[in-house]
C-alpha cells in the first residue's frame, strides 16, 4: 500500500479507518480498539449544555478520559462485574459525513456524524451526534489522539448513561 | 393495565422482631404515583437550583420543578425570583430558553413584555385593557406560592401554608453547614448538567443514594480502578454512621479511601496535589478549630432530604434531584458543586474525580442505573414476591453507613405522608 502523509491522506482512507472503529467496537473487541489511540489520547463525551469546545478541566462532562483512564475504562467493560454492560449489550455505530476539517502538518481535524444503537434486556436506545477527532499517523497507521462524542440529544433522557464507547 | 389492591399502607414493622418491609407495589402502582403527587411533591419543599447559577441582574434559567415550569431568574434589584413559566393572558410558556441574560421576557404568542420580576410592562393594543389593567396582580407573572433558601440552596413549595424551609430542613442544615463550610467565599456550580433518566421508580434512586451496602458489590469494578490508579488509595477504611434527621430526611458519615478536594490526598495527586491539599486544611483549622476541620476535610456525607434532592460530598460533590414521570421512569438532573475561590488544579482533579465515580459516564453510577432497573423488573413479580427487606442494623445504638436505617427514615416519612391524612 502507498504511503500517504497527513497532507495528501485521501478521505476514503480515514474512512476506512473510522468504519474499522466502529466494526471494533460493535464487535467488543475493546483492547484492540484502544491500540488505536495514541499514548497521549484522550475520549470525552461533554455535557449537552456546554459549548462544543468545552474543557474538562473546568466544565463538567459524561466521560473524560486520559489515556490510563481510557485503558482502565476498556478493562473494566471487559469485566463481568461491570454490570451495566453484563451480558454485553448489543450495539451498532454507524458512521456517516465523515469530513476532514483541517491538515495540520502532522494531524487530521475529522468529523462524522454517528447514530449509535444499544440494545438490551429488550430495550433499545439511540445516541447520535457527530464525533471530532484529531488523527495523527504512528507507523504509517493513522492513530486517535483526541475523540470527541457530541450528543445532539438533550443530555441523556432515555438512554440513562453512556455504559458503552460511543 | 394490571390492576392493583387498594394499598393503606406501604411498610409493615415490627421493631421488636427487627422486621421492616416495604411493599414492592409501591414502586409500580400508578395510584401510589398519583397520591405521590398530591400528598408529596405538591406539599414538600423541592429544589430548584444555587444562587450561584444567577450570577448577576437578568441571569435566568428554566426548569420543571414538581411537574411545573419554573422560571427562576435574578431581578432589576438583584433579588432572586421563582416564577410558574406560564403567560397569564391565555398560558403560553413564556420563557422557552433554557438559560441565559435577558432585560425582560416576552411571551412570543401575542408580544406581552414582563420584567425580570414577572410584572407585566406592556402588551399590544393596550388602549383596549381596561385603564388599571397593569396594576392588577393578576396580569403578571405568577410567583410560585412559597420560595426560600438557605446557604444558597433554592427551594420551592406548591403548598402556602408548608412550615418554613429552615423548620423543614431541621437538623440537615447543620450537614448542608459542614458541606458549604468547605469554601471560605461561596460554593458555586460548576458549568454542565449531566441529565439522564433510568427505567425506574424514583425511590430507588433515594434508597441508592444513601446506600452504603451496595458499594463493595455493585461497584467493585471502581475499586479495581482505584487499586490501580498511580499510588493507590489512602489507608482509610470506609466506617462511619448513619443518622435519621427527621422529616424523612437522612445522612451518612463516613471515611473513606478516596481522594477529597477538601480536604484528603492521595498519592496520585503528587506532590504538587500534597501542598495544595495541607493549604486547604490548614486554612480549614485557622477558620474552624481542628475538630470541624478534620470532619469537613476528611469525612465524606451522603446527605438526603425529602423526598427527591440528594447532596452526596464524597470524591466531588453533586447536587442531584429526580422526578417520576411514570412509576417505572424517572428522569434525574446532577450538578457539581465545588468553591468558588478553588484554585485550577483543585477545580480540575475535583472534576476528574467526579467523573471517574458519578454520573451516567463514569465507573460507577451506569452500574447504578442497571441495579435499578433490575430492581425495577424484579418487581414485575410484584403480586406474588410482595416486600422489600430494609431492616439492616436495626436495633443498633448507633447504626453504621452500610446499615439500611437511612431507608427506614425515607420510608417511614413517605408512608405518613401518602397514607396519612394532614391534622
Ligand atoms: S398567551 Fe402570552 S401573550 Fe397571549
Ligand atoms: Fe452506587
Amino acid at each position: 500500500m502507498r504511503m500517504f502523509t497527513m497532507q495528501d491522506i485521501p478521505r476514503a482512507d480515514v474512512e476506512e479507518f473510522l468504519f474499522a472503529e466502529a466494526d471494533l467496537l460493535d464487535e467488543w473487541r475493546l483492547p484492540e480498539w484502544l491500540e488505536l489511540f495514541t499514548d497521549d489520547a484522550t475520549y470525552s463525551v461533554p455535557a449537552t449544555d456546554v459549548p462544543a469546545n468545552a474543557s474538562p478541566d473546568n466544565s463538567l462532562f459524561y466521560v473524560a478520559d486520559d489515556r490510563f483512564r481510557l485503558s482502565e475504562r476498556v478493562k473494566r467493560l471487559m469485566k463481568r462485574t461491570a454490570h451495566a454492560e453484563f451480558p454485553h449489550s448489543r450495539t451498532r455505530h454507524v458512521v456517516s459525513n465523515v469530513r476532514i476539517r483541517s491538515r495540520a502538518e502532522a494531524e487530521l481535524e475529522v468529523s462524522s456524524a454517528f447514530i449509535t444503537f444499544r440494545t438490551k434486556d429488550g430495550v433499545t436506545d439511540t445516541y447520535f451526534g457527530s464525533n471530532r477527532y484529531r488523527l495523527v499517523q504512528v507507523d504509517g497507521n493513522l492513530r486517535i489522539r483526541d475523540k470527541r462524542c457530541l450528543l445532539d440529544s438533550e443530555g441523556l433522557r432515555m438512554q440513562g448513561r453512556v455504559s458503552i464507547i460511543l | 393495565m394490571a390492576s392493583y389492591p387498594v394499598l393503606n399502607s406501604g411498610i409493615m414493622v415490627d421493631e421488636d422482631r427487627k422486621v421492616f418491609k416495604v411493599s414492592r407495589q409501591a414502586f409500580v402502582d400508578p395510584a401510589i404515583l398519583e397520591a405521590e403527587r398530591a400528598r408529596i411533591f405538591d406539599r414538600s419543599w423541592l429544589y430548584l437550583g444555587h444562587s450561584a447559577e444567577l450570577p448577576k441582574p437578568g441571569s435566568f434559567v428554566t426548569r420543571q420543578v414538581g411537574g411545573r415550569n419554573i422560571l427562576f431568574a435574578r431581578d432589576a434589584k438583584g433579588e432572586l425570583r421563582a416564577m410558574l413559566n406560564t403567560c397569564p393572558h391565555r398560558g403560553a410558556q413564556v420563557c422557552r430558553e433554557r438559560s441565559g441574560t435577558a432585560k425582560s421576557f416576552q411571551c412570543f404568542y401575542h408580544g406581552w413584555v414582563f420584567g425580570l420580576d414577572g410584572a407585566l410592562r406592556s402588551q399590544p393594543g393596550e388602549a383596549s385593557y381596561a385603564e388599571d389593567f397593569k396594576e392588577r396582580g393578576t396580569s403578571n407573572m405568577q410567583q410560585v406560592p412559597r420560595f426560600e433558601s438557605y446557604r444558597d440552596f433554592n427551594f420551592v413549595c406548591f403548598d402556602p401554608n408548608v412550615q418554613s424551609l429552615s423548620d423543614y430542613l431541621g437538623p440537615a442544615r447543620e450537614y448542608l453547614d459542614v458541606i458549604c463550610d468547605q469554601a471560605e467565599s461561596g460554593m458555586t456550580i460548576v458549568g454542565g448538567t449531566q441529565e439522564y433518566s433510568m427505567r425506574a421508580n424514583w425511590k430507588l434512586l433515594t434508597e441508592n443514594s444513601i446506600d452504603g451496602y451496595h458499594a463493595v458489590t455493585t461497584h467493585a469494578t471502581y475499586f479495581d480502578y482505584l487499586k490501580a490508579t498511580n499510588g493507590g488509595l489512602a489507608p482509610v477504611p470506609l466506617k462511619g454512621s448513619a443518622r435519621d434527621l427527621g422529616n424523612g430526611h437522612a445522612v451518612l458519615e463516613y471515611k473513606a479511601p478516596w481522594g477529597r478536594p477538601v480536604a484528603q490526598w492521595i498519592p496520585a495527586w503528587g506532590e504538587e496535589g500534597k501542598k495544595e491539599i495541607d493549604r486547604l486544611y490548614q486554612n480549614l483549622v485557622e477558620r474552624f478549630g481542628e475538630e470541624r476541620a478534620e470532619r469537613i476535610a476528611l469525612y465524606n456525607r451522603n446527605l438526603f432530604i425529602f423526598p427527591n434532592l440528594v447532596v452526596n460530598d464524597i470524591m466531588a460533590v453533586t447536587i442531584r434531584t429526580y422526578y417520576p414521570t411514570a412509576p417505572d421512569f424517572m428522569n434525574i438532573s446532577a450538578w457539581a458543586l465545588a468553591p468558588k475561590e478553588e484554585t485550577e488544579w483543585a477545580r480540575k482533579y475535583r472534576l476528574y474525580n467526579f467523573l471517574e465515580f458519578l454520573g451516567p459516564g463514569g465507573f460507577a453510577t451506569p452500574d447504578d442505573v442497571e441495579a435499578l432497573e433490575q430492581c425495577q423488573r424484579g418487581f414485575r413479580n410484584s403480586a406474588e414476591a410482595q416486600w422489600n427487606d430494609i431492616s439492616k442494623g436495626m436495633g443498633k445504638p448507633v447504626p453504621d453507613y452500610d446499615d439500611e436505617l437511612q431507608m427506614r427514615a425515607f420510608w417511614s416519612n413517605w408512608n405518613k405522608c401518602v397514607f396519612q391524612e394532614r391534622a
